[in-house]
């Protein structure tokens, strides 16, 4: 445990590592969850990294709401070509035949029926036992507190006051049938530290991210894009082309961007350091109240 | 999270130098410890706070927050930041380990928040686990108290070996300097025998940011470092890069014919490309053919890097394997000597199998002697049959096969273990291993000429054992009785070890403690294994009421040698019938701990043959046991001759 040896990002990324090769090692049947996001383009190297030479020894599982961002989609494929993947897309059909849709149904009913039940239908569908999953402790409060090693029930439930101690490197990854754990290998990365690991080993992430002209419309302060038709306008309302970026990134409809000149890596860790908005709040899910997170980890979102 | 200077952010150059300086940072993780309200979590939100690592909107939320929790008035508190679930907002305590992040210019900065309360220790421990030093405050109003001496034993004990003792609250004892003296004075007497390697006592105010990141200008008796200054300077390099090089293996990784490497994270120690290692327990050598990462090969791999080892010969390695510089290679054995701290509401029991894992192996151990356990307010020792919830303990320990380790003391990374519990999965125990017991290589077990084939051959039957399992008065003896007399008629060899008369001899010692009950049941599967190597059919009826111990038992013998038979009686059946009067007893109090009344029965899962008692009489039942038996051929069928 050598302090000035090693670098944090060299000491971030070596516990990264071995923690997705424990899981590799110890699961019958693990995914990675793959959000096409920043957080996981650096969980996918850390993996490739860790079984380098060899290949990914499981698949990556996208839950695909449909309304995800096209470019996301293109991004997600490109990817999966260019590192020769194993990836598998679910979409909650039950939740697509009964029309749910951000608008229709709302943000809390559109984010249980399409992330949260269509990731437990495919855990459950293909028999995981463990489940990566790219979230990070400094996010938001409730994470502070889960393990690397997450526990959950076999209705995926998690019981924050019932978690498995952890300690040392020693992760106990002991399920019962039906049981599982989530993973959270970026548990202790901060979203400078994803940034700057991002520069340093030029990761390729979603051009989404970098400022550029975009169509959105002004939903109650919050810059939405027209990334299809599919977005129902206001009368009178016509989307502007105004040059932003995401800060993170998920369905269209509910991640809203910031105007910004940000177009290139450095500039947007500049621009994040002199943030005055945590990242969170581009996603609407979490703005009800600041315990609105822990209630949906406890039903199961990721 | 982090804020930056705004002058340096519109300078591209100075923003270009920033990136660099930051990339180029170390990592000091530590934790916070103290008893409750002595202020780790304002500690922890004004790190964060003065630190301008809050942004707007976290802000807004900590002010809504501190109107509806808040507990000092109308300021913001800055305690809310870090006190994370919602549950625990509620009762205003933190109830469990979280993890928080800041960094300076120098470093970044993992902190470990531990609870104060005293039936956490185990998240403190848990905490420690991974940090390099550990704050302990105290409130200035109070000085060293119960609490305090706990802590500190703890991350002694966890091989913490640099300390910050925050006197926190210095602002309401007027920022007196005697006595923040007599504290440190006291402290020190206190701590001189636990082993830290540094000790830096300094004044301060959570509250009011008094010396955690700027010097105080209301102790002007203080002259050495702020909180901030101090942690960032610390040199805490334990020097694990000199210390023989360690890897345990977490994977094999072969990807084609043409290559076979060994992943893990290097536990200490350097490796370089050509040195001789050695597979711990095999003792096979060989040498360092590449150190292969996906950024390129390197010629040097020191503790903390993960890597992929290839080696110039062939051997057997799997997972689980510690590779070893071959001049200095870890203790290798089945049995050692650990301090252990409890984590889980059921207590230690030894002889109850559980698995422990070291490294990247696990294994089946037991515990088999408490030595004494540790009263962690004072240093003490006390006997102990048993570790409960949060208390520490001295133990040897054996294990199904040998484990490479060395010292917990020499080495963090190869001399820890956890244990987790068989059925529930928990993880139960935390374990630092003091030293191995030599024993295991010097009782061999004595081979004799007529063994148990032989022995069972000339009975004309194949030796078992055949487990009664079941509640007091559900039917035990009589049927196992009934069984006997059936194979002794059939010219069968048998024998019953029944729970009551062996309570009366071998086991009369032992009373009805769960400890007790683990220890009487561990006797009788090692006395009917040694009866079963006789060649006889073993009938044991005992109430057994733990899976665990059913499991130990069935696992003594080999497949197929252990017939679980759950004698199967409702509470209510069984209680009509009292043959002995003994839930009567129970149930007026005479009896403490009786099975099914005020102690659990374990059904089993998965029995051989399930007796129903209630469906038949007790002669039918013992027909179809030995109806069984010799379906499974331990007895011939009567129309075989041998």
């Amino acid at each position: 445990m050598s302090q000035d040896r090693l670098t944090h990002l060299k000491r971030l990324e070596a516990e990264s590592i071995h923690i997705i090769r424990e899981v590799a090692a110890e699961f019958r049947n693990p995914v990675m969850l793959y959000s096409i996001g920043k957080d996981s383009s650096v969980m996918l190297r850390l993996a490739l990294k860790a079984f380098y030479p060899g290949k990914l020894p499981f698949p990556l599982l996208h839950v695909d709401t449909t309304w995800k961002f096209r470019e996301m989609i293109a991004f997600r494929d490109a990817t999966v070509k260019a590192e020769g993947l194993d990836l598998i897309v679910h979409t909650n059909r039950d939740g697509v035949a009964a029309g749910v849709t951000p608008f229709s149904h709302g943000s809390s009913v559109y984010t249980n029926v399409m992330k949260t039940e269509a990731l437990k239908q495919a855990l459950s569908a293909h028999g995981f036992d463990a489940a990566f999953g790219g979230a990070r402790r400094d996010e938001e409060k409730s994470r502070a507190k889960e393990r690397v090693f997450s526990f959950r029930t076999d209705t995926h439930a998690w019981d924050p006051k019932n978690q498995r101690p952890e300690l040392w490197r020693l992760y106990n990854a002991r399920v019962r049938p039906g049981e599982s754990i989530r993973v959270f290998p970026l548990s202790n990365w901060t979203e400078l530290d994803i940034w700057q690991y991002i520069l340093l080993e030029k990761i390729p992430i979603v051009p989404l991210y970098f400022a550029a002209e975009r169509p959105v419309v002004d939903r109650g302060g919050q810059w939405i894009m027209a990334d299809d038709d599919r977005l129902p306008l206001l009368p009178g309302e016509t989307p502007d082309l105004r040059r932003v970026r995401f800060r993170t990134l998920g369905c269209y409809p509910l991640t809203a961007a910031v105007e910004s000149d940000a177009a290139s890596l450095p500039e947007i860790v500049r621009e994040m350091l002199i943030a005055r908005t945590s990242e969170r709040s581009g996603r609407l899910i979490d703005h009800d109240d600041s315990a609105s997170m822990e209630k949906k980890k406890r039903e199961g979102y990721f | 999270m982090n804020a930056i200077d705004p002058t340096i952010a519109a300078d591209a150059s100075a923003f270009t130098d920033y990136l660099g300086r930051h990339e180029k940072k170390s990592l000091l993780r530590f934790l916070t410890c103290g008893s409750v309200d002595d202020g780790k979590s304002t500690l922890i939100g004004r790190l964060l706070y003065d630190s301008k690592l809050l942004f707007e909107d976290q802000l807004l939320s900590l002010e809504k927050d501190s109107r509806k929790h808040g507990t000092v008035g109308d300021d913001i508190d800055l305690a809310l930041l870090v006190d994370g679930l919602e549950a625990e907002r509620e009762q205003g305590i933190t109830i469990d380990v979280a993890y928080r992040f800041f960094s300076t210019d120098k470093r970044k900065f993992i902190v470990a928040d531990t609870p104060g309360h005293e039936q956490y220790t185990r998240n403190m421990a848990t905490g420690a686990s991974t940090a390099d030093l550990a704050v302990i405050l105290i409130d200035a109003r109070r000085g060293v108290l119960t609490q305090t001496r706990r802590h500190s034993f703890i991350a002694s004990l966890v091989g913490i070996r640099h300390v910050v003792l925050a006197v926190n609250k210095i602002d309401l004892v007027d920022f007196s300097q005697a006595i923040f003296e007599d504290i440190v004075a006291d402290y020190r007497a206190f701590a001189a025998g636990l082993g830290f390697r540094t000790l830096a006592a300094m004044p301060l105010s959570a509250r009011h940011g008094d010396n955690v990141l700027e010097k105080s200008a209301r102790t002007p008796w203080y002259g050495g470092p702020t909180l901030v200054e101090h942690l960032e300077t610390v040199a805490v390099d334990d020097e694990a890069a000199e210390r023989p090089f360690r890897l345990p293996v977490q994977w094999v990784n072969r990807p084609n014919l043409d290559f076979r490497g060994f992943s893990g994270t290097v536990a200490s120690g350097t490796v370089r490309r050509g040195d001789a290692v050695v597979v711990a327990k095999s003792g096979r050598t060989s040498t360092v053919k590449s150190i292969v990462t996906f950024d390129g090969e390197l010629d040097t791999a020191s503790a903390g890097e993960a890597v992929t080892l290839t080696l110039a010969d062939e051997i057997d390695i799997s997972r689980g394997d510690v590779l070893s510089a071959a001049a200095d290679r870890p203790e290798v054995s089945d049995q050692f000597a650990a301090h252990l701290v409890w984590m889980a509401d059921e207590p230690l029991l030894p002889g109850r199998p559980y698995l422990l894992k070291i490294g990247a192996r696990q294994v089946t151990a037991q515990v088999t002697a408490i030595k004494y356990k540790i009263d962690v307010n004072t240093g003490g020792e006390l006997p102990a049959k048993s570790l409960a919830l949060n208390e520490v303990g001295v133990a040897n320990l054996s294990l199904s096969e040998p484990v490479a380790f060395d010292p917990y003391a020499v080495n963090r990374e190869t001399g820890a273990f956890i244990v987790i519990d068989r059925l529930s999965n928990l993880t139960v125990g935390a374990g630092m291993i003091d030293h191995g017991l030599r024993r295991a290589g010097n009782i061999h077990w004595q081979a004799l000429d007529v063994d148990k084939r032989a022995r069972a051959l000339a009975k004309g039957q194949k030796p078992a054992v055949v487990w009664f399992t079941g509640l007091s008065g559900a039917g035990k003896s009589t049927i196992a009785n009934l069984v006997e007399r059936k194979l002794t008629a059939l010219g069968r060899h048998a024998y019953i070890l029944d729970g009551d008369n062996i309570r009366h001899g071998l086991n009369r010692d032992l009373g009805f403690s769960d400890a007790d009950r683990v220890e009487n049941i561990r006797r009788v599967a090692e006395t009917a294994k040694l009866f079963v190597d006789a060649g006889l059919i073993v009938l044991v009826s005992f109430i057994s009421p733990f899976r665990a111990e059913r499991r130990l038992a069935r696992e003594l013998v080999e497949t197929g040698e252990f017939v679980e038979v759950f004698v199967d009686t409702p509470l209510d059946v069984a209680e009509a019938r009292d043959p002995k009067g003994l839930y009567a007893k129970a149930r007026a109090g005479e009896i403490a701990r009786f099975t099914g009344v005020s102690s659990p029965y374990e059904p089993p899962e998965a029995p051989e043959i399930r007796l129903d008692t209630t469906s038949a009489p007790a002669d039918a039942l013992a027909e179809r046991v030995v109806a069984h038996l010799q379906d499974i051929g331990i007895v011939p069928g009567a129309d075989v001759t041998i």
